[in-house]
């Protein structure tokens, strides 16, 4: 949890210890994405919504709601937060947290390399 | 999960008392306790009261499971099904418990299996819930083939099994239980005969008037009643055949159901040592005379009473959560008044209080119309009703049920208690509602949960209870009633500052909003984030902020995407799928031969699952992938209709005088030249008109946000702030004219004033009933405040800067616009190091 949290922050990395194996994707260019904006990917089977805040900030978590599977991806981002289009439910995007609902979203490290998304799913 | 540093509780008894206790605890605090539960019977939690309904037939027994296993596994409980507990070694502060026979009768203090282990369970806390067993009074022959007891699922399973193969039975009793258990019985096809010892039936609920007039009323559904019998022997050798009473004569009876009351079971609480009398006596903390026990539910004795029914159990519960979780550790239980209804299909009775309270100076108040077999008493003492019996016609008794328990004062005419009152206006307001009782329709949400986010989760304003429960942020045709229930559980509702915000995250009301707005000249929603909100982004008020500012600047405002709602981005609106529905335009209805094949060929060139009129009048392309939105449009080749948006979005029509017969104007070019005029003019809420040629209204323009009709004489009324959709309204008469080009300048001016001083979604009858009909004539019409010609210069501006937004199509505002999912192969670079 402490790795994904910090792989987050600014979109950079330390420089920590870890052993599970890891793929890193690459999603296409970060422009892809609007300022503001979120978009949906489908990675194989899992599908993904990466966020683009309007401070650059990358964020990247399942793409359905877990109430009645809202696109997150069209959802309203700002302040860390995505609210989903179909019925308003709130999610934290760094912790996945819907606080109101108590459900967590599922998240993934994101970051930018050379003006393009990489995801890391384990 | 560690549980070192948890408390652990331990349950013993698995009832409806027992699984509340741990949910009441579990709301309050998940993490506190390590709980274990012990219960007897080999089932997760069912719901007792719903019994008769298994044996009647109306319900199944999954439907009375009220916390399946699953639900003990999900919150980390350990729970011993099937196995009692027998002992608290209080020095070795364990739970001693044995797994019992499958086939052990209930109740019995033996039946635990010999093979079986002994379970100890150590414990820092307990809370004892073993409940209540029947009462079996000394009848010779109980337990032969075809006795039952009434009082758990399997009771019922045999009972019912049994009744197959019966042409009579009896049921032992003539109390609530034992008449539910009748009435069961006769949907099993067999003649049923109620035996009750006392001279009455349901002797704790009624007086004697009203008990002959439910024995009439029971006897007319079928069901033989016999008074002052007392059964002595079952008879018969192998299996029953009759019964037989203590004066002797007898009944050929197939089976005999006993349901004569219940007893508060306290065995282990005696092996234990703790106080018991009739049943384990408790203080006003549900705590026993050990300081670690509570006991809770038919167990209990409290004050010298015994309770058997839910309410006061579940007050109880709520009590120990309170105490045992910290939440107050001075919650008290203070007693219970109690209020019952009979549930059973053809009689309707309530009765509250106790029926042989009446002193001679009391005031009773009596109603009797026996051939309808109704009943209706009250007893009142000082101004408070003490007793109250409904039978035959129950209307009031939410009302009288609420005024028992809650010690109000009755009203001066005591009739409206018995019959409502002549105006049909509420004696009491949202007390009448139990607490499951739906409040927030939109979103489901009961009065209780509202009532705990009131009392538990502290929220003192509509707003807080809404964020709370989401009560109130549908349609919010409920908040007047959250607010009564916050003046009855909170006092007081407070005023929350931000209700008055015109969003959210920007401190400030609409009117001192558009101020600064205009001072600073603030054209994106970013500006007015950075400089009247200090720098905080508010996702939730990004709508609403770029609806008010496209309508201050319609001409240079900076459109930033991101703050549209997602039906904004892409001009269609949203489906429960992900995908989207495409309206285009038909300006007043009105579409011809042409138009509709190209319609047609759309839909059967994109497979559209779905092609729906709409109740404006349009046609709706229903379950469209958002990457086709473009080309659909282009194939199209027709304006957006502003299906998805806050704004203008219809006005259908009549067919006027084109073709009708009665048709007094023309609303068909009335309609159309309304739809060009103000397509897509946004506003705080969607704008669906209507035009009607005479006042019969087939196009239901009174019941639209802006409406014109066409009156005798050749004139026209233009009617403002209708509904017909969660909220019914006839909308308010703003001004009679007498040509189309005056009826649009009215409507213009009500939409720019609607749009400058409406709270982001408030509709047009929220906004005419906020203002009243008679200031906006002032303002629209008499122009009390000069503001008219600025009024009609800025819809005119807005009509002006009109785009259809389909023209996206061929330039769309991002690359992405209109991207569905992007595939991605799964295969990546696998690594174990971390970049740096």
């Amino acid at each position: 949890m402490s790795l994904h949290t910090l792989q987050r922050r600014g979109g950079q990395t330390m420089g920590l210890q870890q052993s599970s194996p890891k793929r890193s994707i690459h999603l296409g260019p970060v422009d892809f994405i609007p300022l503001g904006e979120g978009r949906a990917y489908k990675v194989g089977e899992i599908g993904v919504a990466v966020f683009r805040q309007r401070d650059g900030q990358l964020f990247a978590t399942q793409s359905q709601c877990p109430h009645r599977q809202g696109p997150l991806a069209d959802g309203i981002v700002g302040a860390g937060t995505v609210i989903c289009p179909f019925h308003a439910w709130k999610f934290d995007l760094a912790t996945g947290r819907c606080a109101a609902e108590g459900v967590t979203l599922r998240t993934f490290p994101v970051y930018e390399l050379d003006g393009r998304i990489v995801i890391e799913l384990e | 999960m560690s549980t070192a540093d948890h408390e652990r509780l331990v349950v013993i008894g698995n009832g409806m008392a027992g699984a509340r206790v741990v949910e009441e605890i579990l709301q309050r605090d998940a993490e506190r306790f390590t709980i274990t539960m012990f219960g007897a019977e080999p089932y997760g939690n069912y719901n007792r009261i719903l019994l008769s309904n298994v044996l009647n037939g109306s319900q199944k027994i999954e439907e009375t499971v009220l916390n399946p296993l699953a639900w003990y596994e999900s919150n980390h409980i350990t729970l011993h099904a099937g196995v009692k507990a027998m002992l608290i070694d209080r020095e070795r502060r364990v739970v001693v418990g044995n797994a019992r026979r499958r086939d052990a009768p209930p109740y019995g203090l033996d039946g635990h299996d010999p093979r079986g282990v002994a379970i100890e369970e150590p414990y820092d806390k307990i809370i004892v819930a073993t409940g209540s067993r029947p009462f079996v009074p000394p009848l010779e022959g109980m337990g032969k083939p075809g006795t039952f007891l009434f009082r758990t699922l399997d009771d019922c399973e045999q009972i019912a099994a049994y009744a197959k193969g019966c042409r009579s039975a009896v049921v032992v009793g003539g109390g609530l239980l034992g008449l539910e258990a009748a009435r069961g019985l006769l949907t099993h096809g067999v003649e049923v005969t109620v035996i009750e010892a006392l001279p009455q039936l349901m002797a704790a609920q009624l007086d004697p008037e009203s008990a002959a007039l439910l024995k009439t009323t029971i006897e007319r559904m079928g069901i033989h009643v016999l008074l002052a019998k007392s059964s002595s022997q079952v008879l018969g050798e192998e299996r029953v055949t009759g019964i037989q009473f203590n004066d002797g004569t007898t009944l050929d009876t197939d089976m005999v159901v006993v349901s004569a009351g219940i007893r508060p079971i306290t065995e282990i609480a005696k092996e234990s040592g703790l106080a018991v009398e009739r049943g384990i006596v408790c203080d006003d903390q549900l705590r026993t005379n050990d300081p670690d026990i509570f006991a809770v539910g038919e167990c209990v004795q409290h004050r010298g009473v015994i309770y058997g029914l839910v309410d006061p159990i579940w007050q109880q519960a709520k009590t120990i959560a309170d105490v045992l979780t910290g939440i107050n550790p001075r919650a008290t239980y203070l007693g219970s008044k109690l209020a019952t209804k009979l549930k059973v299909m053809g009689v309707e009775l309530a009765s509250m209080g106790d029926p042989k309270a009446a002193h001679p100076d009391d005031e009773v108040v009596v109603y009797r119309e026996p051939s309808r077999g109704v009943y209706k008493k009250m007893v009142i003492r000082d101004k408070q009703l003490i007793n109250a019996i409904l039978l035959g016609e129950t209307d009031t008794a939410g009302v009288l049920t609420q005024m028992f328990m809650l010690e109000t004062a009755v009203p001066q005419r005591r009739a409206d208690l018995l019959f409502g009152t002549s105006t049909g206006a509420p004696i009491l307001s949202v007390f009448d509602l139990p607490d499951q009782a739906q409040i927030c329709n939109c979103n489901g949400v009961a009065k209780g949960k509202i009532k705990d986010a009131i009392m538990i989760g502290k929220c003192k304003s509509v707003s807080k209870v809404g964020v709370h429960t989401k009560a109130g942020t549908g349609c919010g045709s409920c908040k007047p009633l959250i607010l009564q229930l916050l003046e009855v559980y909170a006092g007081e509702a407070q005023d929350d500052p931000t209700e008055h915000y015109y969003v959210p995250g920007v401190p400030l009301t609409k009117p001192e909003l558009i101020a600064a707005v205009k001072a600073k000249s603030l054209k994106s929603v970013s500006a007015v984030f950075r400089e009247l909100a200090g720098g905080k982004e508010d996702p939730g008020s990004k709508p609403g902020l770029a609806s008010l500012l496209k309508s201050l600047w319609p001409h240079d405002y900076e459109d930033e995407r991101d703050a549209r709602f997602i039906n904004d981005r892409v001009h269609a609106n949203i489906q429960r799928d992900g995908t989207f529905s495409v309206v285009p335009r038909i300006y007043g209805g009105v579409t011809s031969a042409a138009e509709l094949k190209r319609i047609a060929e759309v839909a059967e060139k994109y497979n559209v699952p779905m092609v729906k009129f709409t109740g404006g009048q349009r046609i709706d392309l229903l379950g469209i992938k958002k990457e086709d939105l473009p080309s659909v449009w282009k194939d199209l080749g027709i304006p957006s209709g502003h299906a998805y948006t806050k704004a203008f979005r219809t006005c259908k029509s009549c067919v006027g005088t084109d073709f009708c017969r009665y048709g007094l104007g023309d609303s068909i070019g009335l309609a159309r030249k309304i739809e060009r005029r103000f397509q897509g003019i946004e506003s705080p809420h969607k704008m669906k008109l209507a035009t009607a040629g005479c006042p019969r209204n087939c196009s239901e323009a009174y019941v639209k946000d802006l409406g014109a009709v066409a009156i005798e004489g050749e004139q026209w009324e233009v009617y403002i702030g209708g509904a017909a959709g969660s909220s019914v309204r006839k909308g308010d008469l703003l001004c009679t004219v007498n040509t189309h080009d005056e009826v649009l300048k009215y409507m213009g001016r009500f939409m720019q004033y609607y749009r400058e001083n409406g709270k982001y979604l408030e509709r047009s009858y929220g906004f005419v009933e906020r203002l009243g009909i008679e200031r906006l004539r002032d303002v629209l019409v008499e122009d009390t405040e000069g503001i008219c010609t600025r009024l009609d210069a800025e819809i005119e501006a807005a009509v002006a800067a009109y785009k259809d937004p389909w023209l996206e199509a061929v330039q769309p505002v991002h690359a992405s616009q209109f991207a569905d999912p992007v595939p991605v192969a799964a295969t990546g670079n696998q690594s174990h190091e971390v970049r740096s």
